[in-house]
């Protein structure tokens, strides 16, 4: 599934990096640790977070995530939406906790 | 950890400054500052704050002024979560003579509505000094919250924890040999206070110098125990 059809489905805001929006999701990962996030998600998958720190997009660059979801309606800190754009990466929001969403996402991944 | 027992085995146990970082509040540090006036003790004013990300980072003052609207920063920033003496302990603080003056029924463990480069830009505007605490710490650490050093954290210094190796950390961690590695105690209980320490060779124990030991300027410098 692409990023843009989540967005839609899930009716999540797009905060920045549109030009990534056509990138596929392969999965998804939850952490609010950014080292556990280095470490552990993998190419392709979306990441939900409820920080809103710069480091956030270095980290889903290095990576090469899809994109990034912020729940409980966080707005991300300006140079995070600035580096979001320079990455093409999506940074998203939903108001939704993390459960709720993270849930979500997962229904439609078991299908 | 009252006040007079921190003073007396400071100086007992051989060490010439202290700082005084509580977590999120700074409304003990003047009645250390009071009762180390009467010996050779240096004491520094400051705090441990927890910023957004959870990082735990010190801040130090050069003088009560600074403190105090430091003070208002965090009275301002920090968010308030009713305190459970049952579950953390109590928060109380006391006199000279351990007379109990108030106990904060707010949970200073908690976080602050602010950007660790937010909580760091206070710092510096209040001409303070800047580190990061305990980075090698798998959790509340700038590493495990934030993955690397971000790149516009002015930081003055980062503490590594009292059992961490230096040139291990550094390693781990690839930080810049510019940047100063400091080793401090983090005393929790009276049994801490100088368990580690570090060396800071300088002319006079007065902030001034110790920031200048930090940043390596005019030959001063620290080395770690």
């Amino acid at each position: 599934m692409k990023v843009s059809e989540l967005v839609k489905k899930l009716d999540l805001t797009v905060y920045s990096g549109e030009k990534g929006l056509d990138r596929e999701i392969t999965g998804g990962y939850v952490s609010d640790l950014l080292s556990d996030v280095m470490g552990k998600a993998r190419e392709g998958e979306i990441w939900i977070t409820l920080q809103i720190h710069q480091n956030v997009m270095a980290i889903a660059s290095l990576k090469d995530l899809a994109a990034v979801i912020l729940v409980n309606n966080l707005e991300p800190q300006e140079n995070t939406v600035r580096h979001s754009n320079e990455e093409d990466i999506p940074l998203l929001g939903t108001n939704l906790s993390t459960f709720e969403i993270a849930g979500k996402l997962y229904q439609i991944y078991k299908q | 950890m009252s006040p007079a027992n921190i003073v007396s085995l400071a100086i007992q146990r051989g060490l010439d400054i202290i700082g005084i970082t509580d977590h999120n509040t700074t409304k003990q540090c003047e009645v250390v500052w009071k009762l180390a006036q009467k010996s050779n003790l240096t004491v520094i004013p400051g705090c441990e704050m927890t910023s957004r990300e959870e990082v735990h980072c010190l801040g130090l003052f050069e003088d009560f002024d600074a403190l105090r609207v430091f003070q208002d920063f965090l009275d301002q920033h920090l968010t308030i979560i009713p305190h459970n003496s049952t579950l953390f302990g109590y928060q109380v603080l006391v006199d000279e003579d351990e007379n109990i003056l108030e106990e904060l029924d707010y949970y200073l463990g908690a976080s602050l509505d602010m950007s660790i480069e937010e909580v760091e830009q206070k710092v510096h505007e209040l001409s303070g000094i800047f580190i990061p605490a305990h980075i090698d710490r798998p959790r509340n650490s700038l590493f495990s919250q934030l993955g690397f050093l971000p790149p516009e954290l002015k930081v003055d210094a980062l503490q590594i924890s009292k059992l961490a190796d230096e040139n291990v950390v550094r390693a781990k961690y690839k930080i810049s040999s510019d940047i100063t590695l400091v080793k401090f105690s983090d005393a929790h209980y009276p049994e801490d206070i100088g368990k580690t320490f570090t060396i800071f060779e300088m002319i006079e124990p007065t902030f001034a110098e110790i920031r200048k030991a930090l940043l390596r300027e005019d030959g001063r410098r620290v080395t770690n125990t």
